[in-house]
């Protein structure tokens, strides 16, 4: 068995013992069903909401909200990036306020959101949007400012045009950060968007688990919860994945 | 009869970094390399040996003076100038033979042909089971050779190579020189070396130039009077101790002049 199977193995493991443990606090009493519903039980009514359809324009509204404003983060982070990159005076003025973007609650402008762009789905991607893109940003500045300085002298050596020099060097250099920018753009605008759900929303999965919890749904509400954390878990794996393929071929098998 | 005309050359070259306080780099010189030559630099440390490669490459303009190639003044990096870095410059990103392909495939090489030259520089460096291996996954020698292979594949006419040994163990640079030797008498090509390394530039050169500290001059040419078909064998040779003697005299003063002493 590899190093990397047996840590497969190790952290299935301790995932499978956490969710048995829960599920025996469960369904002993030790835990109040008020409180928690079981884990089988929580995938049993995922099943059937999922099988009924009566969470589907939820997903499909959520969805459209995190892919929408994780491509535009994913662009945009990496435009203003790269402007920024080129600029280094701009770049000296707006470093501070990179720094400080995740101190500031950015959910204290939702009801200015709201108030701009109605009670839409607009609002919660501007959140998402507003949430992802500085992430994508440092990564793009971060990835620019690695490219080691010898490679863009091997660029001109070999008279490169500028855009052959960005797509065929620069690029692929910086691919590994950029990566990992997008990774975390799409985690904050998972998170972005969901918690805007929750705060105003007509919709979404967000929504649907809040409703839930007014409506002392428990049962739908911990199978909301389930689906959310795995789809956070199981695109996260994805891209994880991705990532570990990238960064095998760059270092020391 | 006349002397054959130079295949590259320096004419009151200068090189002045602009700034608040501008630093002279470099020159006046002049510097004129024979077709075919295997010439080496040597100098103290920040006496501008790399600011002279990089303007012989075309890659930095001279502030004042004159640089040629093939008898055509150099403006940017000219047609038949290869240049092998100090620092890793193999792409990771890239397999070893894809990294050899990369400037063939960018000049628009048919594929054919880009497969016999890679595949002829690959096993010229001893790369050959290794052309699917990323950088990565080689030594720094290796990797430095998949760098002098990447510069051999494009043919050129003018190797320049700024200390591209000098990340390497002895044992490793001494074969690596041998392996240098072979390309330059096998290829024809002129070549300049940067070097720290008197032994180094002793045993590999025919002309050894000796600069002085900041800002850097010639101030003495060295001819080593060694075979076309000499190797590393020849550190052994009862002359070469003198030559490298004879550079080190030359050199004292000025890298004790770089270091505050002098």
């Amino acid at each position: 068995m590899t190093r990397s199977t047996a840590l497969a193995w190790a952290r299935a493991t301790v995932v499978v013992a956490i969710v048995a443990l829960l599920e025996i606090l469960c369904r002993t009493g030790i835990i109040k069903p008020l409180t928690l519903v079981p884990p089988s039980q929580m995938f049993a009514d995922l099943y059937h909401l999922l099988v009924a359809g009566e969470i589907t324009d939820d997903i499909i509204q959520t969805f459209l909200e995190v892919g929408t404003a994780f491509a535009i983060s994913g662009v945009a982070g990496f435009a203003l990036g790269a402007l920024v990159h080129a600029l280094p005076r701009l770049r000296q003025a707006l470093d501070p306020l990179l720094a400080a973007w995740y101190a500031i609650p950015l959910f204290v402008f939702y009801p200015l959101l709201v108030a701009l762009f109605g009670l839409t789905i607009l609002p919660l991607i501007a959140i998402g949007v507003g949430f992802a893109t500085p992430a994508m940003m440092i990564a793009t500045l971060t990835g620019l400012d690695r490219v080691p300085p010898v490679l863009r002298r091997v660029a001109r050596m070999h008279r490169l045009s500028p855009l052959t020099t960005i797509w065929r060097v620069i690029l692929p250099s910086a691919a590994p950060y950029l990566f990992g920018g997008l990774k975390l753009s799409f985690a904050y605008a998972f998170i972005g968007v969901i918690a805007g759900e929750f705060i105003l929303s007509g919709g979404g999965l967000g929504y649907g688990i809040a409703y839930a919890y007014e409506s002392f749904e428990n049962h739908k509400m911990y199978a909301l919860m389930l689906f959310v954390l795995l789809l956070a878990v199981g695109v996260n794996a994805v891209l994880q994945g991705l990532e570990s393929h990238i960064a095998r071929k760059r270092s020391r098998q | 009869m006349s002397a054959p005309a130079p295949h590259a050359s320096l004419r009151g070259v200068t090189r002045i970094y602009p700034g608040k306080s501008p630093v002279h780099a470099l020159g006046p010189l002049d510097l004129d390399l024979q077709r075919g030559e295997f010439f080496s630099v040597v100098g103290p440390s920040g006496c501008g040996k790399s600011t002279l490669l990089d303007v012989l490459a075309g890659l930095n303009p001279p502030s004042a003076g004159t640089v040629s190639f093939e008898g055509k003044p150099v403006t940017s990096v000219p047609d038949g100038v290869g240049v092998v870095f100090q620092e890793d410059a193999s792409f990771p990103w890239l397999t070893v033979a894809d990294n050899v392909a990369f400037g063939l495939r960018r000049a628009g090489v048919d594929a054919a042909e880009i497969a016999r030259r890679v595949d002829y520089a690959v096993g010229f460096m001893g790369l050959a089971a290794f052309a699917g291996a990323y950088p990565a996954q080689l030594s720094g020698g290796m990797r430095q050779r998949v760098c002098i292979a990447r510069t051999l594949v494009m043919q050129p006419r003018l190797i320049l190579l700024d200390e591209p040994f000098g990340a390497l163990d002895q044992q490793t640079r001494l074969l690596m020189g041998d392996e240098l030797l072979r390309l330059w008498r096998e290829t024809g090509a002129t070549v300049l070396l940067i070097t720290h390394a008197l032994d180094e530039a002793a045993m590999l050169s025919d002309r050894v130039g000796v600069m002085s500290a900041r800002p850097g001059c010639f101030i003495d040419l060295v001819d080593t009077g060694w075979d076309r078909d000499r190797d590393s064998r020849i550190v052994s040779d009862p002359s070469f101790g003198a030559l490298t003697g004879r550079l080190w005299g030359s050199l004292r003063q000025e890298s004790m002049r770089a270091i505050g002493r002098g």
